[in-house]
């Protein structure tokens, strides 16, 4: 059977307490994989590219200081075939943040969402607006760093409950 | 003062039921395609959609997995309590200052124990609310879990350990405080709740 995502990640060794655990959560394990396609790979990117959303991936990971997960979101950039352009630069690195206005207001939006959501109000969504993302694009962006931000905790919990098991 | 005060935004916590009003244009219900129509859950016979729900549909693929992912966390069989899973989720609502989620899930959480001084305390006193040994536990491990980067320690799990949770329960509660990690990033950031309009008096 293969090991989905998360448990990959989180590195859950087959027959732990843990993974055995999890057996009875086999649904909800297949249905954060699915979630992980719909967000990062979805059939309709709409004005977000796969390329984007790899690279705002491996953004969120590192501000979540996840190592693995950002290796993991590294290598989809990569398989996107952009891991040398801008995206990789700027975008998949929480130290640079890019210039074009369109490309700046999704970065930043990206960081609010990972680093300090509580402090999220209307005219961040104005701001969105106003670099031209349409509603669309804006659930899209919302929903991809909502994703990722789930997946993080996810690993990291289990991470920590292997300690004690 | 004669002008009525009505839809107020809310700013403060509270287990009161409240109304919640997207930024953005949701999708419009007789203009959605077939994939938002199955993403919504739109059937003949229920056509009674939230604005929430209209909102998220101008991304239907993400709509359609989320639905039941969230639904098998939070109402899933055996496992950690109801009770216990909505205490998850106040836990990381209160972090993300997510007030509308908040109110949907401690008025669930009073409703499941019957008891309404838990939610008080976490309300008058966020994160460092000051509760019995094994909430504590509960919303410790939640709250430390919502921060960014995660801070749940080997302790905090160790914690969970201690007061008898079994490695299911354990795996519960980081999987309803991580959902609410996805749920209040859209419903806090997307809109605003809202205060119901006061009912006239007859």
């Amino acid at each position: 059977m293969q090991t989905d995502i998360i448990q990959g990640l989180a590195s859950i060794a087959a027959g732990s307490p843990l993974a055995e655990a999890l057996k009875a959560r086999a649904e909800i394990m297949r249905l954060s994989d699915a979630s992980h396609d719909a967000v990062l790979l979805p059939k309709a990117p709409g004005g977000l590219s796969h390329a984007m959303r790899a690279a705002l991936a491996t953004r969120m990971a590192l501000w979540l200081g996840d190592d693995a997960l950002a290796a993991h979101y590294q290598t989809l950039l990569a398989k996107t075939g952009a891991a040398a352009g801008e995206l990789a630069v700027t975008v998949a690195a929480t130290e640079a943040t890019p210039t074009q206005p369109r490309l700046a207001a999704i970065v930043r939006h990206i960081d609010l969402l990972t680093r300090e959501p509580r402090a999220a109000t209307r005219a961040d969504i104005e701001a969105l607006e106003a670099a031209g993302l349409d509603e669309a694009d804006i659930v899209r962006l919302s929903e991809l760093a909502a994703f990722v931000n789930y997946q993080a905790r996810v690993i990291a919990g289990f991470r920590s409950l292997q300690g004690v098991m | 003062m004669s002008e009525p005060v009505q839809n107020s935004p809310v700013h403060e916590f509270t287990a009161e039921p409240l109304q919640w009003s997207p930024y953005l244009k949701p999708v419009r219900l007789e203009e959605a395609t077939p994939e938002q129509l199955d993403a919504m859950k739109v059937t003949p016979s229920n056509k009674k959609v939230s604005e929430y729900v209209l909102t998220l549909a101008h991304d239907p693929e993400s709509l359609a997995v989320r639905s039941p992912l969230f639904n098998a966390i939070m109402y899933g069989r055996d496992g950690l309590s109801r009770a216990e899973r909505e205490l998850g989720a106040v836990g990381a609502s209160i972090v993300n200052r997510c007030v509308y989620c908040a109110s949907v899930h401690a008025a669930q959480f009073n409703r499941l124990t019957e008891r309404t001084d838990v939610i008080a305390r976490i309300f008058a006193d966020g994160p460092a609310a000051e509760l019995e040994e094994h909430q504590q536990a509960i919303f410790d491990f939640a709250v430390k879990l919502s921060e960014t980067p995660p801070a749940v320690t080997r302790e905090d799990a160790a914690a969970l350990r201690d007061c008898g949770l079994s490695a299911l329960e354990m795996a519960d509660l980081v999987l309803s405080a991580a959902i609410f990690g996805w749920a209040n990033r859209l419903m806090h950031t997307l809109g605003e709740p809202l205060r119901p309009p006061a009912k006239p008096v007859a």
